[in-house]
């Protein structure tokens, strides 16, 4: 990939920056196997997040006018060559990526060091940064075949990534097996649907098959493609009856990993299903066909009930903030099914807030896991007292789940109601608040847990590593920061809905 | 700008003695006395308000922008000026009285308790100051929150167990029905400021109007309307001064100082009574106030009954708004002030009788108004105030309450305010009588043996403040006159 002839270099820089986006991971990986050693593993981790966190700003301050950047894999013009294509919606979605990872990184160091065996640790870093080039290249690509290659290798990281939790606990096998087969089938469906979408269009290309497919919605073949793609991300995503995996991999991977993937695996599933559905199939053929009102929606809802209800009787505190998850992720479906610029909006905003928000909690869990010996929720008994720093993140992570005003969760929550009752779907407005009720009740159960049911009085004080309070906090605040401060998540958001709409 | 600069140091002196607990917790003397003077330097800044401002309305001052019309802001305006007067000037004497009685009762963690009773009060300023109801929401939300921790303080079951409901219902009934109430308002009104005459007439009519009002009057859980009052007597397994400030004062009169707000500045007056919105809201204050008085004759723990009388007492404040007549409204803001100081005074004696004795019920109180004449008297005082006798501050809100009862042609209101001073002499009176006229029981102290000067005197000197706000009720009515004044 030579550079581009030009005057100056920074601006050749630029032009490259959607490739060097997926090289600086991609690349690191390998390096790290070579290296060989531990800590350089690390530090190469954390240089290449904080590297792609530093390009992925940089790409969204160029598309945050509306504008869009094409970049074209060794110059090949799309539709024949690849084509990766950066809109306000995956450059707000590639920075999540970026700064979660980011963010994570500190606290990798202990957590990895603590939970998996030495001789893997470059291994370990070595899949894990290929998770991330898989989920950003599932971002950042404009071509469904891409997107699907990208998947793969985001997902056969993370099935390895998760197994590795079984030096902690041997469940983690088959938690990871488990999501291995689910997974598979989930892309399976997904490339099914791709190979049918190729077969009427004959293009790879997403704008060229989106302007291609147009006139086609009733061909029975473009329906069943859909209907296969939304499956298989489906599967991914852990919409609610497929969600079956999520919970034990979630609570056995390696806290770190769990931390990571809560924050953005779902989330890039959920950007897939947007992408294919507003960019690819329009918001044209989602109205005629009324797929929303009558599969997403009430699935949504399903989620965002039973998902919460069974938090609730978690014993583990992983498990718990799993079946939250799941009835986050119903939270974001809903704003999409709102069918709304609006809603679309409340979707894409939650996709981030939640993500710093879990982020942070999964990894108080991971601390728990260290400090306490476990994180269940009898672990955690009395901890408000031994690890107050680390306790007291807990509780503002709470709160943002909850959705009490002055945290990043009660932004989106405050967003979906409004896009709700604007258009007139009030019933959903009461389902968001009585869940919000529900996760009252499983994170009141937790501060309790943390601060009243103190056992064996214990009063000696065993905080965290630095390096992990570090990254907590830092998630933390930023889940204040989002709730106070509103003016970059609505704007993008705002812009990456537009955009969707009107394409 | 000088009443700007006082109404932030009003919200971060008390934060920062907060942070000022935790850091020299060691040192309880030096420790204590700084929380004290960051009282009184709270106390005069909300003077220093009163002074620069006086009964006017100030522009707002815009902290920060959420979302386009959603922000935190602040401004003063009377009703709010005095309801931080009131809890500022009742902290400083709370303050004295918690580092009493913590030290007396040998209570644990003294500096985390002070540290979240100092946060409390900066919320509550916060309350008081706010500019629009999503500011005030907020502050709402961090008040129980924390609180919460102030009422599980003992950490023992039935702490936790209180605990656990007052967080339940509040943050419950906040999230279901008030903040649905706050972002159906936004939506039809576009705006969440407080301006007089209400910012939703227009933009909403019929039975819609009831039901926006219910959702907010049982969205506001603090003012403890009926059947979301449950929390108020489960936080009474709160240390007493938490009880004293937090439940007599601060917390349930941020309850119905928002209840008020909503009424004048949300709804506003004229809108409220022409709709007939709250008719049934009258209603429901109206049970409030008989059934909580009952309940509350039923009770032989002390401070149980106290919650329901304070219960009981609050409905009064909802009926006001709910009257919807500027007598009415004036009844209740008035009654803000005159329960908190005689409640306050009431709360402080259980409190008191608690060191000295150890007692909580009242039958095991018989004859000790002998041995406690400070704290009885003073209690006797506080009873007489609340049942609104002369010459004590609360027979005025309720002549008020009853003058706008009679203006709204509410006789059966006007009735029950009648009745319902009879069941408070039921249920106060008798505590008095026995501690003076009966003999004490075995085990209870013989001679005078009131407590250390720092558990007696608050209670003493807000006894005295009842009788001087009978005579200076006049300043008082004249300084919330604005609030019901036509624009």
């Amino acid at each position: 990939m030579s550079l581009p002839i030009s005057h100056s270099d920074s601006f050749s820089l630029v032009e490259q920056l959607p490739i060097l986006q997926i090289l600086v991971p991609f690349v690191s990986a390998p390096l790290i196997v070579f290296i060989g050693n531990r800590t350089i593993a690390w530090w190469i981790t954390f240089l290449a997040s904080l590297i792609s966190l530093l390009i992925s700003i940089n790409l969204l301050l160029l598309v945050n006018d509306g504008s869009i950047i094409s970049y074209h894999i060794g110059g090949w013009a799309p539709p024949i060559g690849i084509e990766y294509r950066v809109d306000a919606l995956n450059a707000f979605v590639l920075v999540l990526i970026a700064l979660i990872s980011t963010i994570v990184a500190p606290y990798a160091y202990k957590s990895v060091g603590n939970e998996i065996p030495k001789e893997h640790h470059t291994l370990f870093y070595a899949a894990y940064l290929l998770c991330v080039t898989g989920l950003m290249g599932v971002v950042i690509t404009g071509d469904v075949f891409n997107v699907f290659v990208f998947l793969e290798i985001s997902s056969l990281a993370s099935y390895v990534l998760i197994s590795l939790g079984s030096h902690r606990d041997k469940r983690a096998l088959t938690s990871a097996f488990n999501y291995l087969i689910i997974g598979t089938i989930g892309a399976t469906f997904f490339v099914i649907g791709i190979g049918l979408l190729y077969m009427v269009t004959g293009t790879l290309n997403m704008i060229d098959m989106a302007g291609l497919l147009e006139g086609k919605s009733s061909s029975s073949t473009v329906r069943s493609a859909f209907a296969f793609i939304i499956v298989g991300v489906g599967l991914k995503l852990a919409i609610y009856p497929l969600h079956i995996w999520l919970p034990k991999a979630y609570t056995f991977a390696p806290s770190f990993i769990t931390a990571f993937l809560a924050a953005t695996a779902t989330k890039v599933a959920i950007y897939i299903l947007l992408r294919f559905m507003f960019t690819i199939f329009r918001p044209s053929f989602l109205e005629e066909l009324n797929v929303l009102n009558f599969v997403i929606l009430p699935l949504s809802i399903a989620a965002m009930i039973i998902a919460s209800l069974i938090a609730i009787f978690q014993k583990d505190f992983k498990g718990l903030l799993a079946y939250s998850s799941i009835a986050q992720v119903g939270y974001i479906l809903l704003g999409i099914s709102i069918m709304s610029e609006s809603g679309l909006t409340a979707a894409i905003i939650h996709l981030f807030n939640h993500g710093i928000t879990k982020v942070a909690l999964f990894m108080v869990a991971g601390a728990y896991v260290i400090k306490r010996g476990g994180s269940l929720l009898t672990n955690l008994q009395g901890a408000g007292f031994t690890m107050p720093w680390t306790s007291a993140a807990a509780v503002v992570g709470c709160l943002s789940l909850i959705g009490v005003p002055g945290t990043a969760g009660f932004i989106s929550k405050w967003i979906l109601v409004e896009a709700a009752i604007e258009n007139g779907k009030w019933p959903l407005a009461i389902v968001i608040i009585f869940s919000s009720l529900l996760a009252v009740v499983y994170c009141g159960r937790v501060i309790e847990t943390l601060y009243f049911k103190n056992g064996n009085d214990e009063t000696i004080v065993n905080e965290s590593p630095l390096t992990m309070l570090i990254s907590i906090w830092i998630a933390s605040l930023a889940c204040i920061y989002f709730g106070l401060s509103t003016d970059i998540t609505i704007s993008v958001s705002d812009l990456a809905a537009k955009m969707l709409y009107l394409k | 700008m000088v009443p700007n600069i006082f109404i932030l140091l009003s919200i971060l002196i008390p934060v920062f003695a907060a942070i000022l607990n935790l850091v020299i917790r060691e040192r309880e003397n030096l420790r204590d006395f700084l929380t004290f003077i960051a009282s009184v330097l709270t106390f005069f800044c909300v003077l220093a308000i009163l002074i620069s401002v006086g009964n006017e309305t100030t522009k707002e001052i815009v902290l920060l922008s959420v979302i386009p019309g959603l922000k935190i802001s602040f401004q003063v305006e009377p009703l709010g000026l005095l309801f931080a007067l009131l809890a500022s000037g009742l902290w400083i004497l709370t303050h004295v009285y918690a580092v009493g009685y913590m030290r007396e009762n040998k209570e644990a963690k003294h500096s985390k308790f002070f540290a979240y009773f100092s946060l409390a009060i900066a919320c509550v300023m916060g309350i008081a100051f706010s500019s629009n109801m999503f500011t005030l929401f907020f502050f709402y939300e961090a008040l129980t929150l924390t609180t919460y921790p102030l009422v599980a303080h003992k950490g023992t079951d039935s702490a936790v167990k209180g605990a656990r409901t007052y967080f339940g219902i509040l943050i419950g009934t906040s999230i279901g029905l008030q903040l649905t109430a706050i972002i159906w308002t936004f939506i039809i009104s576009g705006t969440l400021d407080f301006s007089k005459g209400g910012i939703l007439n227009g933009h909403l009519e019929g039975p819609l109007v009831t039901l926006l009002l219910f959702l907010y009057v049982f969205g506001i859980g603090k003012a403890a309307l009926m059947p979301f009052h449950k929390w108020l007597p489960a936080a009474m397994v709160a240390p007493t001064p938490v009880s004293a400030l937090l439940h007599a004062v601060a917390v349930v009169k941020a309850g119905v100082f928002t209840v008020l707000k909503v009424g004048i500045y949300i709804f506003g007056l004229e809108f409220l009574q022409n709709s007939g919105a709250s008719y049934w809201l009258m209603w429901f204050a109206a049970g409030t106030i008989m059934i909580a008085s009952l309940i509350a004759i039923t009770k032989d723990n002390l401070k149980a009954r106290l919650a329901y009388s304070t219960v009981s007492q609050l409905s009064y404040i909802t009926l006001g708004v709910a009257l919807a007549t500027s007598m009415g409204v004036l009844g209740a803001g008035a009654h803000i002030v005159m329960h908190a100081m005689g409640k306050i005074t009431l709360f402080m004696c259980a409190g008191s009788i608690y060191v000295v004795t150890k007692k909580t019920n009242i039958s095991q109180m018989t004859g000790l108004g002998k041995v406690m004449p400070i704290t009885f008297g003073a209690f006797f005082v506080g009873s007489l105030s609340i049942i609104g006798l002369p010459p004590l501050g609360g027979s005025w809100s309720k002549w008020f309450l009853l003058m706008g009862a009679l203006e709204a042609d509410q006789w059966f209101m006007v009735l029950i305010l009648i009745f319902s001073s009879l069941l408070n002499i039921a249920y106060l009176l008798p505590i008095v009588a026995k501690g003076f006229f009966l003999s004490q029981e075995k085990g209870l102290p013989q001679k005078y043996s009131e407590s250390i000067a720092l558990v007696w005197l608050p209670p003493a000197i807000t006894a005295l403040c009842c009788i001087i706000l009978f005579f200076t009720v006049g300043y008082l009515l004249d300084f919330l006159a604005p609030i019901v004044l036509p624009e």
